[in-house]
């Protein structure tokens, strides 16, 4: 397990697989932490392609997003009147800010991190359709993808699976060669390139 | 309200156009001149170590802040209409530099039939082939005069190209369906990606004529006229909705903000929302007489001014027209009034999705690293027997491909969308797909427009502007005829699978279309049918100018910005040379 310090310092933290470790949660109680992250883990599973979210620690990142701005909908157009059943192409229409669909979602998948993965994978199929899912999977990938500087993507897990190299400042000499072969420079994060020690990420603004 | 001393410009809003026009009058004339943006202020230092894809890309850093004021959409003036509450169609940017600080740097001129749209049409194939609700409109300027002004905008910028007509001289390689030019392009096409380079190739073995997308992201090291240098474009693939983190890109902060910040006559006030045109009787005739503003202290502000400039996008212009009651507002119904009139927005469609055996490599690339074939732009091709007037380019473009954005984008044979099967297919799609992109002409019609929203407030509890825009026959006819090619051109790149473009329906205000709104204050011949004159002057009130893609009659299918500041340079010359020294209508 990856944990991360307070100066977003990732170190890894080997514990007894019976004891359970408290990660500073900051909107997430740890019962839904444990459904998120076994949902999530569902939706892009650790199987034998490769590691998923679990490795990836998407629960943090969704958490450090749920506690954010985004999570309160702080730059969405929040004035009444609400449509909830506007057709899709106008937008989501609805009231409710994103903490507030993953905690009414949630109540639904009470003991989810209990239930044998099939069955988990039966309750998600039942919730497909729903606002809360859509923004799950959504965060799943997010969060597998996203720079480490978000909490998720940890060791650039997610990167390495899709041969991305993250913010790699040139290309220049290999951008018209490699024709039909893949061309895999390791990753590097944000925090690795001299310029980016002094980004802060945007959940963690007011 | 205080009152500050009167200056001789105030320039609403801090973008390309603003930030231009104030570089013009300040270093061309020595007026003192005031440019209000309402957001941040921002400089070319500020973008290394921005490389974010989530921040940036994804929750839309660089853009307006809805939760203070968006827009409304509906699709015809029967329904109500509902605000866009989170981005779709549409990125217009804040803060000093706007929309130009985080745009892909694509860069065409306008075909030169778009300058005259109505009467070329007509002349070709009879005013009867038109929609019978259209309201196309010629500009009042013709290419021919545009281009000494084409030509010093690409300059400015420095743009990366290939020529296709030289003087009338058709060159292979270069765009052979554009409007004459009188110099090669500035700098040399940007190198070209894998993805672009197979699409290239097929382009040529089906008979088209494939060229490089002309580019401000700079191929080599350049210095334009103004003495500004910039250097080349690294291929990092972080272009649109990021500022660029060498400068390569040229955007208002490196280009036009470095000989503004030199000059003690031009002042930039961030954190300045002007809510009003202040315009009255004073004299002889109809003048503005400045703006009133918040300035970034929550202070309300009069800023008296000799000349009144609205910069400020497609939306705001139109909305503070609206709003301070400048004008007759456009009536659908009646087909009066001007104000609101000609929205279009743009055809703007993933043609094809085409899934390949080998890798792509796609993360390297450039906001317009790409190829493009006109050979089904404008009337590059016969419509005798065709259900629709015009079109648009074909591209494929390498602006750099993204992981979240793109992950999971899969062919129809994949029916999972999680789980391992869904993981397993993501993975091996991820670095294999690309998009045939499309983009046509939006005509106008006499349906769509922007006027005030009678239900949503901003933030000062001002209304809304509303969107009534949809697509007619001839956009829904086009998109069925481009598909079947790009699905073409994907076989032929190699695609082992093609997906195709489902058609146009509805408007749909959630799905990105490029950041390209035009219409709602437009310029014309004519004041009844036009808000501005092809000076960009308002017709009714000399002293206020109107910038930007506001006064663009209809969408013509290429990308806005380089015809926008070719507008720009020409209105600050009438003004330079003929309206300071009589100040009256330049038309």
């Amino acid at each position: 397990m990856l944990v991360y310090s307070l100066d977003r310092k990732p170190f890894r933290l080997f514990a007894q697989t019976e004891q359970s470790v408290r990660i500073p949660l900051r909107f997430f109680t740890q019962p839904e932490a444990l459904i998120v992250a076994a949902a999530a883990s569902r939706i892009f599973p650790s199987d034998e392609t490769g590691p998923g979210a679990q490795e990836a620690g998407v629960a943090v990142y969704i958490d450090r997003q749920l506690a954010g701005p985004w999570g309160r909908d702080r730059y969405r157009y929040t004035q009444e009147p609400f449509e909830e059943n506007a057709p899709a192409e106008f937008g989501y229409q609805g009231k409710a800010t994103p903490r507030q669909v993953y905690r009414e979602g949630l109540k639904d998948l009470k003991g989810f991190d209990q239930l044998p993965p099939a069955e988990q994978d039966n309750k998600l199929r039942q919730i497909e359709t729903t606002l809360f899912f859509s923004l799950l999977r959504r965060n799943t990938i997010e969060g597998m993808f996203c720079d480490p500087v978000h909490g998720g993507n940890i060791d650039m897990v997610g990167w390495q699976l899709i041969g991305y190299p993250g913010p790699r400042m040139s290309n220049y000499a290999d951008v018209d060669k490699h024709f039909g072969e893949a061309f895999r420079p390791k990753p590097v994060s944000l925090r690795e390139t001299p310029e980016g020690n002094n980004f802060r990420p945007s959940e963690d603004e007011e | 309200m205080k009152t500050l001393p009167g200056v001789d410009a105030v320039i609403v809003g801090g973008g390309w156009t603003g930030l231009l026009m104030a570089k013009e009058l300040g270093s061309r004339s020595g007026l003192s001149v005031a440019v209000l943006e309402r957001g941040k202020h921002r400089e070319s230092a500020d973008y290394p170590g921005t490389m974010d894809e989530l921040d940036y890309a994804v929750r839309l850093h660089m853009m307006q802040d809805l939760s203070l004021e968006t827009v409304t959409v509906r699709h015809d003036s029967t329904q109500r209409a509902l605000p866009m509450r989170q981005y779709g169609a549409f990125l217009p940017g804040s803060g000093v530099g706007g929309a130009g600080e985080h745009w892909n740097g694509i860069c065409p001129r306008f075909l030169p039939d778009c300058f005259e749209l109505f009467s070329r049409t007509v002349e070709k194939y009879g005013a009867k082939r038109l929609p019978a609700d259209h309201s196309i409109q010629d500009w009042g300027v013709t290419y021919d005069e545009m281009e000494p002004y084409y030509t010093r905008a690409e300059r400015m910028l420095g743009i990366s190209g290939k020529a296709g007509n030289l003087r009338g001289k058709k060159i292979v390689g270069g765009n052979i369906f554009e409007g004459w030019r009188s110099a090669e392009y500035p700098t040399p096409p940007t190198k070209i990606p894998y993805f672009s380079a197979l699409f290239s190739d097929a382009a040529k073995a089906l008979g088209y004529h494939p060229y490089p997308s002309p580019a401000a992201n700079l191929s080599e090291p350049y210095t334009n006229p103004d003495g500004v240098s910039r250097s080349a474009c690294f291929y990092c693939g972080f272009c649109e909705r990021f500022g660029c983190m060498v400068g390569a890109k040229a955007q208002p902060t490196n280009t036009l903000l470095p000989l503004i910040q030199e000059r003690n006559n031009i002042s930039i006030r961030s954190g300045a929302s002007v809510r009003r045109i202040i315009y009255g009787a004073a004299g002889s005739g109809k003048r503005a007489q400045g703006v009133r503003y918040l300035d970034d202290k929550g202070e309300e502000v009069f800023q008296p001014a000799e000349l009144v400039f609205l910069a400020s996008w497609t939306l705001n212009n139109t909305r503070l027209l609206l709003l301070s009651g400048i004008g007759e507002p456009y009536n659908a119904q009646s087909g009066k009034g001007t104000v609101g009139r000609n929205l279009t927005h743009q055809v703007a469609i993933g043609a094809a999705t085409a899934y390949f055996e080998k890798p792509l490599n796609r993360f390297m690339g450039s906001g317009a690293a790409g190829v493009c074939i006109s050979d089904f732009d404008g009337d590059s091709f016969d419509h005798s027997g065709l259900p629709f007037l015009r079109g648009g380019h074909l591209v494929a473009m390498s602006m750099g491909y993204r992981p979240i954005a793109n992950f999971g984008i899969l062919p129809p044979s994949v029916k999972a969308g999680w789980g391992s099967d869904w993981k397993k297919a993501a993975l091996e799609y991820y670095d294999r797909t690309g998009f045939i992109g499309f983009s046509g002409e939006h005509l106008a019609y006499k349906g769509n427009y922007m006027d005030l929203d009678p239900t949503y407030k901003d933030r000062f509890g001002d209304p809304l502007l509303r969107f009534t825009i949809n697509w007619g026959e001839n956009e829904r006819k086009m998109a069925e005829f481009v598909t079947p090619k790009a699905v073409e051109l994907a076989r032929a790149m190699g695609a082992k699978e093609v997906s195709s473009f489902p058609g146009l329906k509805n408007y749909d205000a959630n799905r990105y279309q490029f950041t390209h709104i035009q219409g709602g204050t437009i310029m014309g011949n004519s004041p009844d049918r036009s808000v501005v004159n092809p000076y960009l002057q308002h017709w009714q009130v000399p002293n206020l100018f109107v910038l930007g893609a506001s006064t663009i009659p209809q969408n013509p299918s290429a990308h806005p910005t380089l015809t926008i500041l070719a507008l720009t340079y020409r209105t600050a010359d009438a003004i330079v040379d003929r309206y300071l020294k009589s100040p009256s209508q330049l038309a």
